[in-house]
């Protein structure tokens, strides 16, 4: 009964979820709040908490799963998690026949342990101001995954089905770790969340605390460890219960063929165990680790002594160093951005940056009438922004710009080979646009004179939305291009004296 | 075969590949020389398989100079028969879009004279850019949900509307409010995704082939609604430029020879009506627009079945003189109507 129960709740939530995610599409998203499984992670609060010394407010509904865990222990990973889900399901890949085989199966590991010091590493990370907790979280992996691999994947299979074909830059390699993560299961059921989930090392911390448990009533118990045959959590309820290991399946109460166990308000403390038998050195060395991590990793590409021309943020994006205490590398915006432009980030924004979002405007431009990237990130490393922020009016309100057009005179028609064009001049969507021409007299190859329309850019008026360079009929690399210079969210990135800012 | 030593490794293999027992008397059915059952088997298989991959190997060659050439299909000709003594065209002005259009086609003798009953149609409004209407980068919503209506009032069968959207198309389509309006008015929107076309036959003078939307390859009548705006290159974007809006693919590269190549696609549509909407014209930073301040209302609608003639009016509303316009004049010259508007057949109706 509970296991039908609990398949219930799991394949409302893994709905909910996939309804959230497939929403995530221009033309399909209305107002609601899609990113609302994520603001429900305390392990996204706290860890952009503990890197911006601030909670987003929209955050503040991961209390809800902190008191919820507090009150009945980590039932979020077998009751409410996606990637929980997906793993459940796929349990059966390893799974052992004969119930003895699948105690043993099922049993605790030292392996297990494994998963606090991931995250005592993800929380070093962040206190030292770099979240990479997206990396390895359940909900924004899943989310990663299936915005950026699953997809787009199925947009290709059965062609313009849903939101046409997609491509993101070696998305290959999400899909290895996606699926990855999931084929751990050959090794044994739920391997990922027992030996690497940062989250569920989080809520099995605060299970410590739990009032409602698993107990034994060892009067009834003869022994015959049927209740760790299906234990999901490998929790251990054949001896003494783990309480930071169980996920609340319930099926050991289902497995005893006794009756003897039960899941109750405030059992006898003997009857369940709150150990993680990780000595003190062991948390500290993780968290240091983590900690130290950080210099060395902005020894190596620093956040602004050396930026990447390609490293062109969202608009509404943060300050590189405040965006990189707060994205968690879901690929929300990713998935939201209509011209399919948002990428992981491979090398251009540092090591700190993979697969975090960059514009690449060969593949698609920012739509300057759009601000969806914004409403749907979950931390807002993207803020949100209004249509009228974004666009502007100079000169009083100068638009958000994320980077700067730049021509390539060898390669732009007019400039290199005296052909008409200004393709850019035309898609141009500011109003003047940045992108302007003027007639130039040029003498051919056979001596005469033609007069062209020459296209030059405003510094002053170009957003950096890149539509030129999506647009350049020059195909690969465009005649005009797009780098991050001049973008509004830092004065150290302005080229241009006007504004004054220095 | 030595035997002095210890055996080496080859010293085995003859007397071990020599079949026990008597050659000649009693040999293994498998062994025995000549064909059984499982030999003539064999054989055959293997026979099977050189023929067959022969067959396959001759049959996958690529052959040169023997490609065929596809056979695509070409527009119809969805020009409608002129009833003697009806206007050529019509502009009516007023504060009232929809009453605009519905007096304009009045006056052209009702949207009967276009679109017969049981006909299949497609509309083609301007829905580039993810702009309001205020912008007048698009057409004019209630304008095209009043040419809707009236098709569908005449009889048509099937009211296709479309456009190749610049910007994203879900954007495009939602902010200009035309998907909206045309839905309501009874219009089937089709979005230009990529399935949504095919290739045809452009044989134009620079254009051999294209894809287009695929309601214009399967319509019995072709609508135009283009709006008036200013353009870089082209100097402006009115009924011939609209055609643009029919081609997927890279259609960036046209602009290299812009007007003649507006006059090969307009030459491949030949459109049955167009309707040119004035209601409000973008006179600068177009075709995209984006500012209020680029945006000049005219309450103006121009309707009529030439589009050269049509265009030199346009050009005018934007104090351009139509004989500066390349189109316009590559138009005349090639038999697509004339630019003097005046000399048609025109009545004005003020509001």
């Amino acid at each position: 009964m509970f296991r039908w129960l609990r398949r219930i709740y799991q394949v409302v939530f893994l709905g909910f979820f996939l309804f959230l995610v497939v929403v995530t599409t221009a033309g399909l998203i209305r107002g609601y709040d899609v990113q609302w499984l994520l603001e429900f992670d305390p392990l996204v609060a706290l860890t952009t908490a503990l890197a911006a010394h601030s909670l987003h407010h929209t955050l503040l509904w991961a209390l809800i799963l902190i008191v919820l865990t507090l009150l009945l222990g980590r039932v979020f990973c077998a009751w409410m998690c996606p990637m929980g889900v997906l793993h459940q399901a796929l349990g059966f890949l390893a799974r052992k026949r004969r119930p003895p085989d699948r105690v043993k199966q099922n049993a605790p590991r030292r392996s297990h342990k494994i998963k606090y010091l991931v995250l005592a590493v993800m929380l070093g990370l962040a206190a030292a101001g770099s979240v990479q907790i997206g990396l390895l979280d359940p909900i924004a992996s899943t989310w990663r995954g299936l915005a950026t691999s699953v997809m787009p994947a199925l947009g290709n299979l059965a062609f313009g089905m849903y939101q046409g074909e997609r491509h993101f830059q070696w998305g290959t390699l999400i899909t290895l770790v996606f699926f990855g993560a999931l084929a751990l299961n050959f090794v044994y059921p739920r391997f990922y969340c027992r030996v690497l989930c940062p989250l569920g090392a989080l809520l099995g911390l605060l299970s410590k605390f739990s009032l409602f448990r698993i107990t034994k009533n060892l009067e009834i118990c003869k022994s015959c460890k049927f209740c760790g045959a299906d234990c999901q959590g490998a929790a251990d309820p054949q001896g003494t219960v783990r309480a930071t290991e169980c996920m609340v399946c319930l099926n050991c109460i289902e497995g005893c063929p006794r009756g003897g166990l039960s899941y109750k308000f405030l059992p006898p403390v003997r009857s369940s165990t709150t150990k993680i038998d990780l000595v003190r050195r062991k948390w500290l060395g993780a968290g240091v680790a983590g900690a130290v991590a950080v210099p060395f990793m902005r020894a190596s590409d620093g956040v602004e002594p050396r930026p990447n021309p390609a490293r062109i943020r969202p608009p509404g994006s943060l300050e590189e160093s405040a965006f990189l205490e707060k994205c968690l590398k879901c690929g929300a915006c990713m998935k939201v951005c209509p011209t399919g432009g948002l990428q992981p980030a491979l090398q251009e924004a540092g090591i700190e940056g993979f697969w975090s979002p960059i514009l690449i405007p060969r593949i698609g431009y920012c739509e300057s009438n759009c601000t969806l990237c914004g409403q749907v990130c979950p931390t807002g490393a993207i803020e949100k922004l209004t249509i009228e922020k974004k666009v502007g009016e100079m000169p009083a309100r100068p638009p958000v710009r994320i980077g700067s057009a730049f021509f390539d005179k060898g390669r732009c028609l007019p400039w290199g080979y005296q052909t008409e064009c200004i393709v850019c001049e035309e898609v141009c969507p500011t109003s003047p646009k940045a992108i302007y021409f003027k007639m130039e007299t040029v003498i051919g190859r056979d001596g005469k004179q033609k007069t062209l329309k020459m296209p030059f850019i405003d510094l002053d008026y170009c957003t950096g939305c890149g539509t030129c360079e999506t647009r350049c009929p020059v195909v690969d690399r465009a005649g005009v291009r797009v780098s991050a210079a001049n973008e509004s969210r830092t004065p150290r990135s302005s080229i241009s004296l006007t504004g004054g800012k220095i | 075969m030595s035997n002095n030593g210890p055996p080496g490794p080859y010293d085995q293999l003859p007397e071990a590949r020599v079949p026990k027992g008597n050659l000649t008397t009693a040999a293994a059915p498998s062994d025995a020389a000549g064909m059984n059952r499982r030999g003539a088997l064999r054989v055959g298989m293997t026979a099977a398989m050189a023929v067959g991959s022969v067959a396959l190997g001759f049959g996958l060659r690529e052959r040169s100079g023997s490609k065929k050439t596809r056979d695509l299909p070409t527009l119809k000709d969805h020009r409608a028969e002129k009833p003697a003594g009806a206007n050529d065209m019509a502009i009516v002005r007023g504060p009232d879009p929809a009453a605009n259009v519905r007096r304009a086609i009045e006056a052209l003798g009702g949207m009967g004279r276009f679109v017969k009953r049981g006909e299949r149609v497609v509309i083609k409004p301007n829905i580039g850019w993810n702009r309001t209407p205020e912008q007048a980068a698009n057409t004019n919503p209630d304008v095209v949900a009043e040419v809707v209506r009236l098709v569908v009032a005449a009889g048509a069968s099937k009211v296709w509307l479309t456009d190749a959207s610049v910007n994203t198309p879900e954007q495009c389509f939602a902010r200009s409010g035309i998907e909206k309006a045309a839905k309501a008015a009874g219009a089937t929107v089709i979005r230009p995704d990529a399935s949504a076309f095919r290739e045809v036959n452009v044989s134009g003078k620079l254009l051999r082939t294209g894809d287009v939307l695929f309601p214009f390859v399967e319509a019995d009548r072709v609508i135009n609604i283009p709006i008036v705006k200013q353009h870089g290159l082209s100097l402006a974007s009115m009924s011939l430029k609209n055609w643009y809006g029919v081609l997927g693919g890279q259609r960036v590269k046209l602009h290299q020879n812009i007007h003649l190549s507006i006059i090969d696609l307009a030459a491949m549509v030949k459109p049955t009506l167009t309707i040119l909407d004035a209601t409000r014209i973008l006179t600068a930073n177009g075709p995209t627009g984006g500012s209020l301040a680029d945006v000049k209302q005219m309450d103006t609608i121009a309707a009529g079945s030439d589009e050269v003639a049509l265009d030199a009016f346009g050009a005018t509303l934007l104090g351009l003189n139509p004989n500066d316009v390349g189109f316009i004049v590559e138009g005349m010259k090639a038999g697509l109507g004339t630019p003097q508007w005046q000399n048609l057949k025109t009545v004005e109706l003020g509001g």
